[in-house]
Formats: C-alpha cells, structure tokens, sequence
C-alpha cells in the first residue's frame, strides 16, 4: 500500500459528512482499516488463564464477510453489556446524558485527521448508545428511529470492531465535554465486549499473553532480558569508561525499578534505559530489577479490567518476593494511568508488610503523594535529585538538541504530570521550547498510536490522527528550530519517530532520561566525547561529520 | 428531517389544548388531572433514574485531570487545585464550576485546517459561542422558573419577589418585560440554530436533540403571548395554581386558552424529561470524571466486585524459564529448577 505524502493527506481531509445518514453509511473493510486479529494460540493461553474474559480462539480476518462468531454471539454481547451497566457508573451514566453538543467533536486528533464523522467521540459512543437504547430503553424500543436506536447485528459489532480500535483512549474529548463523559470508558467497554466473542487484535493480545508469561509485552525470556541490558551496560562502559551495574532479581533491595519493556527493547527506548542505569549507578542505588515484572506498561488496560488486573498484580508479588519497600517506576504513559488509577484499587491488597511509603534514600524526601500505591514516577525521583543539587549534571552535552516535550495522554489527563518532566529536562538541557498551547499539557494531542493501535498495518490512520502532534512539532521546528522530541512514553518513542518523520522531518525522538544520562557526569569517567546515541558531543566532531548545530 | 418531526410533534402538542379546552371545555382535565399526573411522572421517573445509577458502583477512581497533580513538592510544582483536585473540598469547589459556570465548555476551542505558503496548519481558535448560550439557556430557564414560585406559595416569598423586580429592571413596556423571557428565546434559537447550520453537528442530531429545543421554545412563547399578548388573569390562575398545591383543585372561570397550552406543553416537557437527555441536569452531579479526586495514590478506593484474580506466580514463571535463568546466572529460588525438565 503506498503512503500518500504529507501534503496530499492533508489536502484529501475533508469534514463534511456523507449525505447518507451514519447508520446507512457503510464501513470501509479494506485492508489498512484495521489492526490484525489476534492468533489463535494467544488468545487460547489467555482463556485458559480468563475464561469469563475471553471467547471463541479461531483463525478469521475482517476483510472475509463471516468472522466466524458463535452461534449465541449476540446473546453473549447483550448479557456482557448489561452486566458492565451493572458494574460500571460510566457506563450506564455515559449511555444516558450525552446531550450531542458536539464540543467534543473536533478534539479528536482522529477526526482532526480523516473528517470522517465516526471518529467525532460523541459519534464514537453513540455507535454503542445506539444499542443501548435500541436494547434496554422503552423509548428505544418503540421508537427506534426517531430516537437513534437500533438493534444489535452483525453490522454494528463489525462497526464497533473498525471504531473502537481507532480510539486511543486519551481522554482529550472528556476534558473538553461539559458532562465529563469519557470516550474511554466507553471504548475499554465495548473492547471488553468484543473480546468476549473473540473480535480482538493481535497488537495487543500478543503482548498481554506475553507479558503473563514471559513478565513483558514483548516476550523477552529471563535470560535473553540479561544478555540485552548487559550489552547495554557494555555501551554505557564505551561511551563513559565507566562499568555499571544491573542488578536483575537479586533480593534484600531497599528499591525495585520497573519501566516499559519497549524501553530494553528498541531505538530510542534503550538510550533511556541507559540513562536510568548511569543516574542509580551514580547514587549508589539500593535498587534492583526483575525479569518477572519487567513490564511497567499493561496492555490488559487495552483489553479488559480481568488482565490489567493480572498483569499489574505482578509488581506488587514481586515486590515481596525480593523483600523491596517501594517501587520506582520509569517512564511510561499508560503505565501510570493504570498505577495512578486502578493500582492501589485492583491489587493493593498484595502489598506485603515489608512496603513503607516511598523515601528518596538520597535526599530524605518522603513521596507523601504515593504513600498508598508505594511507587514513585522516575521524573519525580529525579526532579527531587536535582533540586537538592545532588547530581552532577552538563546540559552542555544536549547542546545538539534543541528539545521539546510531548506531554503523553495518560500522565496528563489520567494523573497529570506536567511540571516534573519539564523541570528535569531544563535541568539537563540548554534549549527547551513548548509547542503551541492547546497542544500540550492537559490538551495534549494523541501519538495517535497509545492504546494498542501502535502497529504498521494501520499507518495511515496513525499518520492521520498523529496530524495535530505533527503540526504542532512542526512548529517549533520552523520557529524555535527544534531537532528533538523528549517525553516519557515507551509506545510514544515507538511511535512518534514515523509520525515526525512524515509531519515533521529532522526531528529525533528521545526519552527524558536519555537527555539526563547525557548530561549526568559520573565519577571517573573518561572525557565524554560522544552522547549516548554514540553521536559525536560538540566539539568532538570528526573531520567527516557533516553535523552541524542548528540555525548555523 | 429530524427537525421538521420535532417541529410537527410541537404543534401537534400546540393544538391538543386549543381543541381540548376551547372547543370540548375539558378545563379540570387540562388545569388539573394532566399536570398533576405529569408531575407524578417526572418525580418517579426522575428519583427512579438516579436510583438506577447510583446503583451500579464506580469501580475505580477516574477522574479527567485537567492540570498539575498534587506533588510530593507542592512549591516546587504547584497543583492546579481546580482541575486536578486531591481532597473533597477541591472537588466541590471543581463541581460547583462545572455545574454553575459549565467550566470544561469554557474551553471550548474549534479546529481549522490551512494551506499555508509555509505547509500545512492546524489552527486552534477559542469558540466560546456555545458556552455563552447554553448559559444565557440555563439561567434563563432557572430564574423563570423560581419566578414562577410566585404562583404557589402564599405569601410570596422576599427572594421571588426580588427576582422578580430584579429580572423586570429595564422596566420596558407594560406589563413590564422580563429578560429572562427574552434571553431564553435567545440561546434557544442559537442552539437550534446552531444544530442546523453546522453540518457536523446536524449530522449527529436525533429527532430526540430537536424535540426538546422545540418543546421548550413552545412553553417559552406560550407563556410569553399570555404575558404581553394574552394578557391572562393572573389573580384567577393563582387561584388554580394554589388549589394544585394545597390539593383542593378547582378551574375558576375566565382563564385564557393559552394558559392550558402553556400547562399542557410544560406536562409534556415533564414527562418527557427523565425518559430523556435532558437528565444531563442531574447526570452532570454524578459524573465519575469529575466528581472524584484524583487521590488514588495515596487513598485507597474500594472496588466492591474487586475479582479474585492473582498474577501467574513467579514458582511457575521459575519452572518455565529455570535452565536458562540458571545459566544465565539469574538466581533461583528453588535450585532444582535448573535441572532441564526431562532430567527433573
């Protein structure tokens, strides 16, 4: 499938609607409208481990007309829907007061990329309000059409099946909705629904099986988990003369520090991972990882409550097992949303009696905010290293870097943290510039990518809702001359660098502790001439380095 | 279409009354067994839906965070206490916002694309033309309503009065206008307005989006016409008006035709009002996104059908993975672990 070019994307946007009524109006089944289903196996394991959760493990595509549902599918929809109405406020009240102003309509970046009027949130929901009425609601029952209701149909669970995996749940309509209705209460709903009856996605089933078994999403065994971040400490000891350590699943730890395994895994992920690796080793850290929890991110909150559960129990368990008081987390948006959320709610209950609330062992400091969860975000742990001057930091070593920061949709609308990122990476760099306001912060656009939808087989639905994300990059670019991207995100440093490349190139992604690591000086290093991308510092160029500094 | 359905039921709705009461002369049941029966209706089926919901627990603690959190370091990162409240108070005081001052459709913005020399630009711009209306809607709506207490309470309460004079302070015409009357007509016919023109928004609303807006316009403009036009017998509608809430319902004589339309179409609106949308008014109270701290690292929050799940242990995850953590050199828990499987 050929990529149209940036301009020609943004010139096909068109927001008038079809003159067909969107219950009339069909749905596109083409290959590149819809993320891969899940495989059989995977979905098996996971029934095996869930079996009110998940259903019917079979070969199928989208693109075929029968999609291989049982028998009773509709009867298993209609009671999963009625039981969630049960167990979920949200839901019942979200089905009920939408009054269909449309302020939510365009603050969906996938709407503010394609126009097409399924991707208004508030269309979104009403694709399942429809229902709700049609099924449950005399009114609806009645009147049918005059009230927007219909019965449930093969149709609508294929509807449903192309529209709420082209949600990120981000939760920026439910910042701007005067009701507060979140489209991702009513997405993570009706994905539970589809799992049931085996309508689901390979992206995210296969890191969720993944991570119950192997301890991370992406499969990585014990001992091949050492090999990498070895070879990782092999890099640091290049760049820095320095040998760091990684202590992995040793016991008796004051700390266990656990972050998205993207971040072990792939470019730009692994120079974070590097830079968390140089900061502990120069405090002295009491710290140690584990590769049975060696996921910080959770992809059960993409599937349903029963495996963000599951997955998430295992920080807690192996917290004790290792003897650890706190938790140290790196950086990850949904990761946080599940620990700043349901953490505590979901499996506070395992925390062993050896948990204290979190105490920065450098600075004294007592993280009061997470005496519940026990767990810290990194950039807090840092931005309190850095405002008690116990880092020994050179900014000038990112003066390459003019940088900006991509505030990630979960941190800021399921938590918000906003200011610490901002403060480490001023403390390690020399040039910062915000992206336009109403782009950041609170309002933050979407990677377009977050909720499992990070995968090649959609890409121009990506490139298309990564659009607000890239104007606004693109923007600092051509005014501030910005070249780098931070955030705190393992499925953001996946998935930004195609969506700059494509709206923005020449901009570079990176986590904030990369841009720490680089500036961190560690004791009896060698004269540091590259960054940790092994990119030559200033001055230290070689004669064929055709870099130069920007705006020069 | 959806509109011109709207429109037709109003009318409909419009002529019961004109037959009923001007030419069958069914008084009593239009002055009194339709409104009481109405009234009925929406405390039922108002208590009932809020029953419903409140009945079904919020699992977990998912409130929209509009700002900075509460930090371990509130002077070094100050919380945003508004959008992102930690304790009860702030979450009030982030309530009383919302539901007085409709705070989250304040920062309303639309979105615009532009070819520019320079490439491509989305362009953020703020649109406070929604929030100013539905504000000018409700306010209107809420004061004519208290005004309208002066019918039934004797004697007539300070505030009512006050409202009253304070409401008619332009003193124009005779009898004097209310503000109110205008301005709700006003915000009514932007957001009606509003629905037709924009074609994103046309798009997505229902028969049941147009009703109400119609509904209501026809109670403002019954009531407006037996004000300033009709010129209705104020002392002989008290008189019913009285009888209804001291239960000795009687219709005196001498009452406009207008004034059974006007009861009639605010029967309808109260029947129709918990079956419908319009339940926003007391959804909004409930709503989890907002009426809830963000606290949930540092309180715990009950989930009361919390399953009974555990992670795959780390005793299983060993048994997998032994031989190679052992030869890895990963410490093991149980040593016999490293023994391959066919050897265990």
């Amino acid at each position: 499938m050929s990529m149209p070019s940036a301009d020609e994307l943004f010139k096909s946007i068109d927001y008038t609607p079809p003159a067909t009524g969107w219950m009339e109006t069909p749905v596109n089944f083409a290959p590149g409208n819809w993320c891969y289903p899940a495989k059989k196996e995977k979905v098996e394991y996971m029934q095996g481990y869930l079996p009110n959760a998940f259903g019917n493990p079979r070969e199928w595509s989208p693109e075929d007309a029968d999609w291989k549902l049982p028998p009773n599918w509709k009867e298993i929809v209609m009671n999963g829907f009625r039981e969630r109405l049960d167990k979920f406020r949200s839901l019942k009240l979200f089905m009920d007061i939408c009054v269909r102003c449309g302020a939510c309509a365009d603050k969906c970046h996938f709407f503010i990329g394609s126009g097409d009027p399924k991707n208004m949130p508030v269309l979104r929901a009403e694709l399942m309000r429809s229902i709700y009425r049609g099924e449950f609601t005399l009114a609806g029952k009645i009147l049918s059409k005059l009230t927007g209701s219909r019965v449930m149909e093969e149709d609508v669970l294929k509807e449903w099946f192309i529209y709420f995996y082209q949600c990120t749940e981000c939760r920026r309509c439910s910042l701007f909705c005067p009701y507060g209705i979140d489209t991702a209460e009513v997405t993570m709903m009706a994905r539970e629904l589809l799992n049931l009856v085996g309508v689901n996605t390979n992206w995210i089933m296969e890191p969720a099986s993944n991570c119950n078994r192997t301890g991370n999403h992406l499969g990585i065994q014990p001992h091949a988990f050492k090999d990498i971040v070895d070879f990782m400490v092999d890099d640091i000891e290049e760049i820095t003369g320095v040998r760091v350590k990684a202590p992995l699943n040793e016991k008796g730890h004051e700390i266990l520090f656990i972050t998205p395994s993207g971040d072990v895994f792939a470019d730009p992920g692994i120079y974070s991972f590097m830079g968390y690796l140089m900061l502990f080793h120069f405090l002295d850290l009491d710290y140690t990882m584990s590769t049975y929890a060696s996921e910080g991110g959770n992809f059960g909150l993409f599937t349903n409550n029963e495996t963000m559960k599951k997955l998430n129990a295992k920080m807690y368990s192996e917290a004790n097992r290792l003897g650890c008081k706190w938790i140290l987390g790196g950086e990850c948006g949904h990761m946080w949303r599940v620990i700043n959320q349901y953490m505590d709610t979901m499996n506070g209950d395992l925390q062993g009696p050896q948990m204290e609330t979190p105490r920065n062992p450098i600075t004294g400091t007592v993280f009061h905010n997470s005496a519940v969860t026990k767990m810290v975000h990194i950039t807090e742990f840092t931005a309190d290293l850095i405002k008690h001057g116990k880092l020994n930091l050179d900014p000038s070593r990112n003066d390459r870097y003019k940088v900006t920061f991509h505030d990630s949709c979960n941190t800021s609308r399921g938590m918000g943290l906003l200011e610490e990122p901002r403060y480490v990476i001023k403390n390690v760099c020399n040039s910062y510039f915000d992206m336009p306001e109403g782009t950041i912060r609170e309002e933050t656009f979407c990677c377009a990518g977050g909720s499992g939808l990070n995968t090649e087989e959609i890409m121009e639905i990506r490139l298309r809702g990564g659009l607000p994300r890239g104007n606004a990059l693109r923007y600092v670019q051509e005014k501030n001359g910005v070249n780098m991207m931070a955030c705190i995100c393992a499925i953001d440093r996946a998935t930004l660098p195609p969506l700059a490349d494509y709206w923005a190139p020449g901009v570079e992604v990176c986590g904030v502790h990369e841009l720490v690591g680089n500036a961190l000086i560690l004791p009896g290093e060698q004269e540091r001439t590259m960054n940790l991308r092994q990119e030559s510092l200033p001055g230290f160029e070689d004669e064929d380095d055709d870099w130069t500094p920007p705006n020069m | 279409m959806n509109a011109l359905y709207s429109l037709v039921f109003v009318f409909i709705l419009v002529l019961i009354p004109l037959f009923a009461v001007g030419a069958g002369h069914m008084e009593f049941g239009f002055g009194v067994c339709i409104p009481y029966t109405a009234f009925a209706l929406f405390l039922i089926g108002f208590v009932w839906k809020i029953i419903g919901w409140a009945k079904s627990p919020v699992p977990f603690r998912i409130p929209t965070t509009g700002g900075q959190q509460l930090s371990y370091d509130p002077e070094l990162f100050k919380q945003n206490k508004l959008d992102n409240p930690s304790n009860g108070f702030q979450t009030v005081v982030r309530m009383i916002l919302e539901i007085f001052a409709f705070r989250s459709l304040f920062r309303n913005t639309s979105a615009s694309l532009h070819e520019t020399k320079g490439g491509p630009v989305v362009a953020y711009a703020s649109a406070k033309w929604l929030w100013l209306f539905a504000i000018l809607f409700h306010y209107s709506f809420f004061i004519i309503a208290l005004r309208h207490l002066r019918l039934f309470l004797e004697p007539i309460p300070f505030f009512v009065k006050g409202l009253d004079f304070m409401d008619g302070i332009l003193q124009i015409g005779a009898p004097v206008m209310y503000q109110s009357d205008v301005l709700i007509v006003a915000g009514l016919l932007f957001l009606l307005l509003r629905r037709l023109v924009d074609a994103k928004i046309r798009y997505i609303s229902l028969v049941t989006d147009y009703f109400p807006l119609f509904l209501i316009l026809g109670v403002a403009l019954s009531g407006i016409w037996m004000r300033y036009y009709a010129k209705v017998d104020v002392v002989a509608i008290k008189e019913l008006t009285m009888g209804l809430v001291t239960f000795n319902p009687h219709v005196p004589a001498g009452i406009d035709v207008s004034f059974f339309v006007h009861v009639f179409l605010v029967s309808t609106l109260m029947v129709y009002f918990p079956l419908s949308k319009l339940m926003h008014m007391p959804g909004v109270f409930l709503s989890p996104t907002r009426n809830m701290p963000n606290d949930n690292r540092f309180h715990h929050h009950v989930n009361p059908w919390n399953p009974d799940i555990k992670p795959l242990s780390y005793e299983a995850y060993e048994k997998d993975f032994g031989p190679a953590m052992a030869e890895a050199g990963l410490p093991l828990d149980n040593p016999e672990n490293a023994k391959a499987p066919e050897e265990a």
